[in-house]
This record gives structure tokens, sequence and C-alpha cells, in this order.
């Protein structure tokens, strides 16, 4: 896990975000993230990040729930184990549609509510840090990430343009990692070599 | 470019007081953070002691088995199956508030969705215990899952209404939480960065997972969310219609009609909608969040409930003229004899149920009495009691005198074990919600942030400008710029 450098500011109205991402892109910095405490829609577009793909991945689930049940009841109640119930036909497919129904939308929905942890690495005990506490609360906060050809002090100045406020450079790690909340360590206070903060 | 959203200059606000983002966090949080009140303890504490009561009464279920409700050959399903469709169709509301009108855009459920939801958790929870405990041996409950067993496997007999709730109960409670728990992320996550204490570190940051509001995530948080929503609406309308399944594929008179369905899932949301008008209309007074929940909520709920009150209302008119129209004996005696007629053993339930679910919902189509706290709590109460009847009419009405007069059974009485059980349930779920309300926020932090600068108070005055200023201002100033 590899400590980075960002340059941060944070905004208070998502009306001075919205262009100030777009200039941000327009001059060629690289946005690592904005964490915002509440979801922005039209965000992700101006970001430019790409669509994503969990509703396709909550199809497939439903429709392996749905063979499942198909397959299985099938299987139990016409091969494995034929029983008469009131003289009526072994495959009796109208009386399986509410399981079949019920396994589709159990199958979709814990599948993609997996899938979706998995997307994100959210889990109980995962540690991730988000640069200022108050981006859950009122704040939206941009983080730009540092490379050798960026020039930190135009980057502030160009934020600071944009109407961000309290701008500053900061170090952190850019991964999560496996911690607790109440503890207080932090890896990322171990700053790299020459690390002008 | 231009305008994404209209939102109506006369549609009231959602938010009052004037609030910024800073603001909903304090106000929401508040009652989360701060020590737990005399009245909560008070509340909690009764709810604690009717669990205990409750569990008393399962132990003697137990050890003496189902003789000890009283039930018999005839009355085989008595209060326990009733209060199992009273609390499963309670948690209806819940889902329809946070799913349905999550799909239909309607922006006054962020008010009242997170506690709707968590109601709908505990109810599936006490509505779940009836069925399992009714088995009698409930060490042989898990005989219901279709498990690789040692008698075949002989498996569980899929065709039987009675599986599909096996089914449909335990998807639907699932589902439930996890939409509820996916939902409360965020606001947990406002939790973990707000807390001071040691433990509220450690607690909210297991509970947190981690979430940082990253774009990307909040992306795919609505899309799980939307899909979640359009998966659980179509789960909704087949849970309760399965549920009216037991009873509709049997032969019993009284329950062999094809209506149920539908009129099953129109009393469950009635009866939901009732319980979250008990839940919210003190809620919002003791956690002081009436700017959150406002009377327009309430109003607009009691809406729904006039609406579906008369659904239900022609419904039993309808199963009514239909007993009579189809001209079967044994279908009318149900009815005329049964039901209608006051005199019988168990006819005055029946005219309760009338009262209670058919007359008095339509007191809520004067504006006046919409708006009204005291009696909306009351009316809410007031359904609730006429929709357990309704359960109760169809339940014990149908069996106590069908087919064979030698085997009717007139003297079905509840004991105070079946009723004590009935009250445990209760205690399960004011326990259950006493906890939720002390430990997260009952209302969706996030959701209301993302309606507040739309619907709060302080943009719709904004709004009473607009006659005199030009439409390109306006456009200017309520749109953001989203093109890529």
């Amino acid at each position: 896990m590899a400590i980075k450098k960002y340059v941060v500011g944070s905004f208070d109205d998502e009306a001075v975000l919205f262009p100030a991402v777009k200039k941000v892109r327009k001059a060629g910095y690289k946005i690592h993230d904005v964490y915002t405490p509440f979801p922005i829609h039209g965000l992700d577009k101006a970001m430019g990040l790409r669509d994503t793909s969990l509703h396709t991945a909550g199809f497939i689930y439903a429709i392996t729930g749905t063979a499942t049940a198909l397959g299985f009841i099938s299987w139990a109640l016409t091969y494995d184990w034929p029983l008469n119930f009131g003289g009526k036909p072994f495959f009796s497919l109208p009386a399986w549609i509410p399981i079949t129904f019920e396994l589709t939308v159990l199958f979709s929905s814990v599948g993609m509510v997996l899938t979706f942890c998995y997307l994100c690495q959210l889990a109980p005990f995962v540690k991730k840090d988000h640069f200022n506490l108050r981006s859950t609360d009122d704040i939206f906060l941009m983080a730009l990430e540092c490379t050798d050809r960026t020039n930190e002090t135009e980057a502030i100045s160009f934020l600071q343009s944009l109407g961000a406020k309290d701008v500053k450079i900061d170090h952190r790690e850019d991964r999560w990692w496996l911690g607790r909340y109440d503890k207080e360590t932090k890896f990322f206070e171990i700053k790299p070599e020459g690390a002008v903060v | 470019m231009g305008l994404i959203r209209y939102e109506s200059q006369v549609r009231p606000p959602l938010i009052e007081g004037g609030k910024d983002y800073h603001q909903v966090t304090e106000d929401i949080c508040r009652p989360v953070e701060a020590r737990p009140t005399r009245a909560w303890w008070i509340g909690f504490i009764i709810s604690v002691l009717f669990l205990c009561f409750g569990i008393l009464s399962v132990t003697m279920e137990v050890i003496y088995g189902v003789g000890q409700w009283n039930l018999n050959k005839t009355v085989g399903w008595g209060w326990d199956i009733t209060n199992f469709v009273w609390w499963i169709g309670i948690g209806h509301a819940g889902t329809l508030i946070s799913a349905i009108l999550l799909l239909f855009r309607q922006g006054w459920r962020t008010g009242v969705n997170r506690a709707a939801e968590a109601m709908t958790i505990f109810a599936v929870m006490c509505a779940g215990q009836f069925p399992i405990w009714h088995m009698g041996r409930v060490w042989d409950a898990f005989f219901v899952l279709p498990y690789p067993n040692t008698r075949g496997p002989l498996w569980v007999n899929f065709n039987s209404p009675l599986l599909w709730d096996v089914f449909a109960i335990s998807t639907y409670f699932t589902v439930s939480l996890l939409f509820w728990y996916s939902g409360l992320l965020p606001d947990v996550a406002t939790l973990r960065d707000r807390a001071k204490k040691k433990w509220r570190k450690l607690f909210y940051g297991v509970a947190a997972f981690g979430w940082t509001g990253s774009t990307k995530h909040w992306q795919r948080h609505e899309a799980l969310s939307l899909v979640l929503a359009g998966l659980s609406t179509p789960l909704v309308l087949s849970v309760h219609t399965i549920v009216s399944f037991d009873f509709a594929t049997s032969v019993v008179p009284g329950w062999h009609t094809t209506i149920f369905p539908p009129y099953f899932v129109a009393g469950a949301i009635f009866s939901g909608f009732a319980m979250v008008q008990t839940l919210l209309v003190v809620s919002r007074k003791v956690l002081r969040l009436e700017e959150y929940i406002t009377i327009e909520h309430i109003d607009v709920m009691n809406k729904i409930i006039v609406l579906t009150g008369s659904i239900v209302g022609i419904a039993y008119l309808t199963e009514l003229f239909i007993a009579w129209y189809g001209a079967n004996e044994y279908e009318w005696f149900a009815f005329g004899e049964n039901r209608l007629n006051v005199n019988s053993p168990l006819g005055w339930s029946y005219w309760i149920m009338m009262f209670c679910n058919v007359v008095s919902p339509q007191f809520f189509w004067i504006r006046k009495l919409r708006r009204n706290l005291v009696v909306t709590f009351f009316m809410s109460v007031l359904i609730n009691v006429g929709m357990w009847f309704e359960r109760f009419v169809i339940i014990v009405t149908s069996v106590y005198r069908e087919y064979i007069p030698a085997a009717w059974s007139i003297y079905y009485r509840p004991t105070i074990w079946e009723v004590g059980f009935y009250l445990g349930t209760f205690g399960l779920f004011f326990t259950c919600y006493f906890l939720f309300s002390k430990f997260f926020p009952v209302i969706a932090l996030a959701e209301i942030k993302h309606i507040l600068k739309r619907s709060g108070d302080t943009q719709k005055k904004k709004m009473d400008k607009l006659e005199d200023q030009p439409a390109e201002d306006f456009a200017e100033e309520h749109s953001h710029d989203h093109g890529a």
C-alpha cells in the first residue's frame, strides 16, 4: 500500500462543485475522488466515471435463482421422488411459480448486495480514510492526486479560484486496511522521506 | 442543460425550519447521541416486560402443546394465525413506502422511510414467530426446509401454499433487511465520523463497513437501491398474495374466493400505514423531529389510508355479494349466519371489523381531521383493531361452523397464554423499535439532505418570487449543469 500525496479542497455547495469538477478535469488534473454526504445526481457523469454494471450482475443472479428453483423442484418432484398430490400431474409448473419467483428475488438481491460490498470494498472492520470527517456531514470534498509533474502550489491556488475552501496538501494511504475506528493508529501519518507538508 | 426536475410551487415544503446540511445532521443525530430520556426508559422497560411475558407464554405452549391455546380439531387456526397475518400485513407499509414510492419518485417518503422499513423488519420478525411456535414440536421446525434427509430423501411439498409461505416470508425478511441496512450505511458513517466516545467509534466504525461517500460508491449505491426497490415491489405484492393463498386454495366456505389476493394486499397496506402513523405521531413528538415529519407527511399518509380503506370496503361488499349471488348454501351460511348475524356466537366480530375498517377511515375525507394528530393517532389504533378483527373473522368465523354440524366448535375462546403470546410479540416489536430509535437515526439522513435544496422551506420561499422573475433567470438559478 503506497502512501500518496493529494491536494484536498472542500466545497460547501454542490452548485459550486459541479463547474469546479468540469474545470479541474479540463485543466488536466487527476481527480482521485469526490466525497459527498449524499448522492449527487450527475456528478459521476461530470467526473467521467463509467456507468455501473451492477444491474447486469443483478440480472445474472436473478436468472440463476430462477434456474435453481425450477431445476431443483422439477428434479425433486418428477424424478427423485414423484408424489401424487390429489391426482395432479407430477410436473405441475403453475404451482411452482411462487417459489420460483421468491428465489429469483432472493438470489438477485443477496447477490447484488454482496457484489456491491465487494466492488466498493465494504465490510465490517474495514477502515478507510476520506480526508475530512465532515464529508459525511455537510461538505463536498475533492481530492486531486499529485504525480511527479504536479505543481502543488498551482493546484492549490487553482482549486481556491474555483471556490474551494480549506485547500491543503495531504498524505494518505490509497487503499483500505483492516482496523478499528476507535484505535488512533494511522499508517498514513508515517510521512515518506522528504515530504513537503 | 436546463431544469432536470420541476418542483411545483404549490406543493408545500417537506422540511421546515430553514435548515442547512449541518443542522439536518445535528437534528437527526441528536436523539441518537444524547443520553436516553426518561420516556425512553419507561417505554423500553414496559416493552421488555411484555416480551418476558411472551416468552413465558411460549414456554407454556412448548411444554403442554398447542392445546394450551384452546385450539381443537375444528378451530386449528385461532389467534396465532390471526396474529401472523396481522403482523405480516403491518410490515407491508414499510416496503411500500421505501420501494414503491421510490419508483414513483415521491419526495415525501424520505421523511418516513427509514422508520417504516425498520417497522417492516420488526413486524416480519413478530409474524414469523406464530407459524413456528404453532408447529407444536418446534424442535422439528427445520422440516419445512428442503434439505437432503435420511427419509429418502423425502422432499417438502412444493405445491403447497404453506411451503410457499416459508419461502415468501424468509425472502421478504432477507430482502427487507438488506434494503434497510444498505440504505443505513451512509448514515451510520455519519454517526461514526461524529463519534466522540470510544465505544461509539468502535460500534459505528464496525457497522459503517468503511463507508466513505466516494462518488463511485454513491453511484453503485443508487443503482443498488433502485434495483432492490424494483425487486421489492413485486415481492411485497407476492408475499401477501401467497399468505392469502393459504386460505384461498382451500375448500373452506368463506376462504375459497378468488378475490383474496388483491383484498389481502390492500388490507395489508391499510393496516401498515395505520401502524406507521401510530409510531410516527409519537416518535416525531418524543424525538422532536416535527420539522422533518411534518403535518404534510401525516396528511399524505392519511390519504393513502382512506384510499386503501375504501378498497378494503369494496372488497368486503364484493365478497358478501358473491356469497349471496353464488348461491352456494355453505358459503352463504358462512356469511349470512356466522358473520352478518350479530346474534350468532362470533357475529359481533364482523361488525367491529366493518365499523373500524370501512366506516371510520371515511372521516379522513375531511382535510381538517387528516391534519389533526389526536384524530390520526386514535384512528390508526382503531384501524389496527379493525384489521386484527378482519383476520379473526376470516379465520375463526369460517372454520368454527362449516360443513358438518357435529364438528362445530362454538365455544372457542383464547387462553391467557395465547393472548400472552400476542402481547409478547408487541413486546418484541417495541423493544426492537426502542433500540433502533436509540442506536440509529430514525430519519434517512442522506436522503433528507438530497431533497433539502428542492423541497426545503428556504427553497420554497424563494419560489414565491417566481412570478416576477424572467424565465431564463429561473432556469439559471434552479438548474445545475449536467453535461458530461
